[in-house]
């Protein structure tokens, strides 16, 4: 079981990362992720954008760029209900979704709720189904735990 | 409805340079080519969803689910007291895994089917549980939810 002491370690890093509403590549971003950002940013024309890698929370190796969570607040989404929101992200990134990326969090808001709720659920820990058969399940508590995280 | 109009635009145009190579061709999440026929063809994924009022495709099953977003599907069910739903893992079957991305249009699993319609994966639901659309959804299936009674009791306390 995960120490409660040990989970304000696991978000610190995502809140360290910085905010980016243009589609600069950050110094050292990997082709994926760069790619994802350009594409989100050219058509949607976000007001908030983050693009984070999460491949690092999966039992792929390291430098993987196959697990992202997206961040968009648009006014493109006004109107629109939550899956259609959802199919927009994934036609624009459909190259990328059937190449190299395997997991794809979408965080679809309009500018104004944006402005209201700035804040996301945590991605949920990975329970080990890319490893191989046996490997990597974590206890039951682990699970618990995980979703305790993921709902508040 | 402009806005679905123009949601719709922007999903037909075509989408210019595609120039970044997928770094890793053997990603876990692509199986192989879908198959017309079998568990994966658009006739047997229908009959699954149209089977049961609530059907999941997972990985792994709710007893053990083996990926985090398809264990958070199977908790948030629980939290609103759903057990009775038919669950399918995906994970044995890749053309079934494949099907169910064809039959929705929807790249990712879990997904999530009420009334053989496709709502969602993780994050839409976990949307719809936060923001209280759940609750009504399983409402129109005749599934009162589980947490209506919890807010009952809080109350009375």
């Amino acid at each position: 079981m995960l120490p409660a002491r040990l989970l304000p370690l696991l978000r610190a890093p995502l809140q360290l990362l910085p905010r980016l509403a243009s589609s600069t590549p950050m110094a050292g971003e990997k082709p994926v992720e760069a790619s994802i950002r350009s594409k989100l940013q050219r058509e949607l024309e976000p007001t908030h954008l983050e693009v984070r890698n999460e491949s690092h929370q999966h039992a792929v190796p390291p430098g993987a760029e196959t697990h992202f969570k997206v961040v968009i607040a648009s006014s493109r989404f006004a109107g629109l209900p939550l899956l259609q929101r959802h199919r927009l992200v994934n036609e624009i990134l459909q190259a990328e979704l059937a190449g190299p990326v395997h997991a794809l969090s979408i965080h679809a808001k309009t500018p104004e709720q944006w402005d209201q709720n700035a804040s996301m659920s945590p991605s949920p820990a990975c329970l080990g189904g890319s490893r191989e058969k046996g490997r990597g399940l974590r206890k039951e508590q682990d699970v618990g735990r995980t979703v305790l995280i993921a709902l508040d | 409805m402009s806005g679905s109009l123009r949601c719709l635009r922007a999903v037909l145009r075509p989408l210019p340079g595609w120039a970044v190579r997928p770094l890793c061709q053997a990603a876990p999440g692509s199986g192989p080519p879908a198959g017309g026929e079998g568990e994966g063809s658009r006739e047997a994924v229908e009959r699954l969803v149209r089977a049961h009022p609530v059907v999941v495709f997972m990985k792994g099953n709710p007893a053990q689910p083996q990926c985090g977003f398809s264990n958070a599907v199977v908790q948030i069910l629980r939290l609103h007291g759903v057990s009775d739903y038919r669950a399918h893992d995906v994970l044995q079957d890749p053309n079934l895994r494949q099907g169910v991305k064809n039959y929705s249009n929807w790249p990712t699993i879990p997904q999530v089917y009420l009334n053989g319609e496709f709502v969602g994966g993780c994050d839409i639901l976990l949307q719809m549980h936060q923001n209280g659309d759940l609750v009504e959804e399983l409402k129109k299936l005749g599934i009162r939810s589980a947490l209506l009674d919890e807010e009952k009791n809080q109350d009375k306390k």
